[in-house]
């Protein structure tokens, strides 16, 4: 094989991600990493709301208000996609643990139809809380 | 482990442009890595304007084509030139493919931009160095294991036992779907990467190999399968077609169906 010790220079690596071009499924996989992200914080999130209640009306109170903040509401907004997003990707898992839905074009297609379900998801979900009043 | 920038010594600067000759026709642009060990420095990219009237369809054919008459100093592996070997594999347009079997009229955007499989120790311009790659090859023991005597004649098999191996055996071990793996990138040196996996599986399902509990123990490790998170580069990029995230679905299988 290659031999590297002959005095050379250290050999450069070569170029990832730098160069690559994405497909859906590549997108899909790592927007769930990062929606899992986004449910701990939203279980942190949880916890805090929870703690709030029980401490007081003041408390919960002063917690509704940074929640419903323009940036409050920004990460709730956040976290009803990572929900649904990772409802629909759990799903397209369990199909795959079954050895089904592999093929490149039915990967790319359910993938798609799994951002498609989170974003049409939230949207309802938003339209149905403001036409409750909740915001 | 993740580290999404190059290291310094890696990034890649502008290089030599080398402009198309008077009257040309058809120019067409290539974007081509370029690394020399012996001259030291960082990689580069080196354009060349080749008039395309005069060269074949695929991306081999450019590559010889600047080889032969442009700049005789550009290293790249080639052999079979019809997809049967692996030598040619290398990053065209942002996707691993063989440069033997790739048209460049099919690479999307203004140049063809080629450069040598993503995330490898780059021996000279085109060419990896895949040492390790064939290890893991070689960790998965790629041939036959068998307890009981050996027949008169051949170890028989099913046609429909044989039909298994179908998808699998066709793999030429060009690296393509390894070093398409974002999971391969940041942990190659643990995780065994798609070709290997798909290999294991090969031998998995033999019908005539009788050491598939010892195979599944060799690989029952946190890294070397499970760190496939069915990302799919592999399946997307095979230039043979074929789908080594299903391969690994296929092992994981194996693995709850032994215990349950």
């Amino acid at each position: 094989m290659t031999d590297t010790s002959r005095g050379l220079p250290e050999r450069p690596m070569s170029p990832h991600l730098q160069v690559w071009r994405w497909h859906i499924t590549m997108a899909c996989s790592i927007l769930h990493r990062g929606c899992i992200v986004g449910l701990w914080v939203g279980a942190v999130i949880l916890a805090a709301w929870a703690a709030a209640l029980a401490a007081g009306p003041d408390v919960y109170a002063g917690l509704l208000g940074v929640l419903g903040s323009p940036i409050g509401k920004l990460v709730l907004l956040g976290e009803t996609f990572a929900v649904f997003f990772n409802i629909a990707y759990t799903i397209r898992q369990t199909f795959w643990d079954t050895g089904k839905g592999f093929a490149p074009r039915i990967a790319d297609m359910t993938g798609a139809m799994a951002i498609a379900f989170a974003v049409v998801a939230t949207i309802v979900t938003w339209v149905i809380a403001g036409a409750n009043g909740a915001f | 482990m993740v580290e999404l920038a190059l290291p310094k010594n890696s990034q890649v600067k502008s290089g030599k442009h080398w402009p198309a000759p008077a009257g040309a026709k058809k120019v067409k642009t290539f974007k081509i890595y370029r690394y020399d060990p012996e001259a030291g420095g960082n990689p580069r990219w080196d354009t060349y304007d080749v008039d395309v009237d005069t060269v074949g369809p695929m991306v081999l054919d450019a590559l010889l084509y600047i080889k032969n008459t442009i700049d005789p100093t550009l290293a790249f592996r080639r052999s079979c030139r019809e997809g049967v070997c692996g030598s040619c594999s290398m990053n065209i347009g942002g996707r691993n493919t063989l440069a033997c079997t790739h048209g460049w009229a099919e690479v999307p955007g203004k140049a063809v931009q080629i450069s040598p499989l993503p995330h490898m120790p780059v021996v000279k311009d085109l060419i990896p160095d895949l040492t390790l790659f064939y290890a893991q090859y070689a960790s998965v023991e790629p041939w036959l294991h068998t307890d009981t005597p050996e027949p008169q004649a051949e170890w028989k098999q099913s046609p429909e036992d044989r039909e298994k191996l179908d998808g699998l055996y066709e793999c030429i071990l060009c690296a393509c779907c390894s070093t398409s793996c974002p999971s391969y990138w940041w942990n190659g040196d643990k995780y065994l990467g798609p070709a290997a996996l798909l290999h294991a599986y090969r031998w998995l399902i033999d019908s005539r190999d009788e050491a598939t509990g010892d195979r599944l123990d060799q690989l029952e490790d946190p890294f070397k399968l499970y760190r496939c998170h069915t990302i799919m580069n592999c399946a997307q990029v095979c230039p043979k077609g074929l789908n080594p995230a299903k391969a690994i679905a296929e092992i994981k299988k194996m693995m709850v169906e032994r215990v349950v």
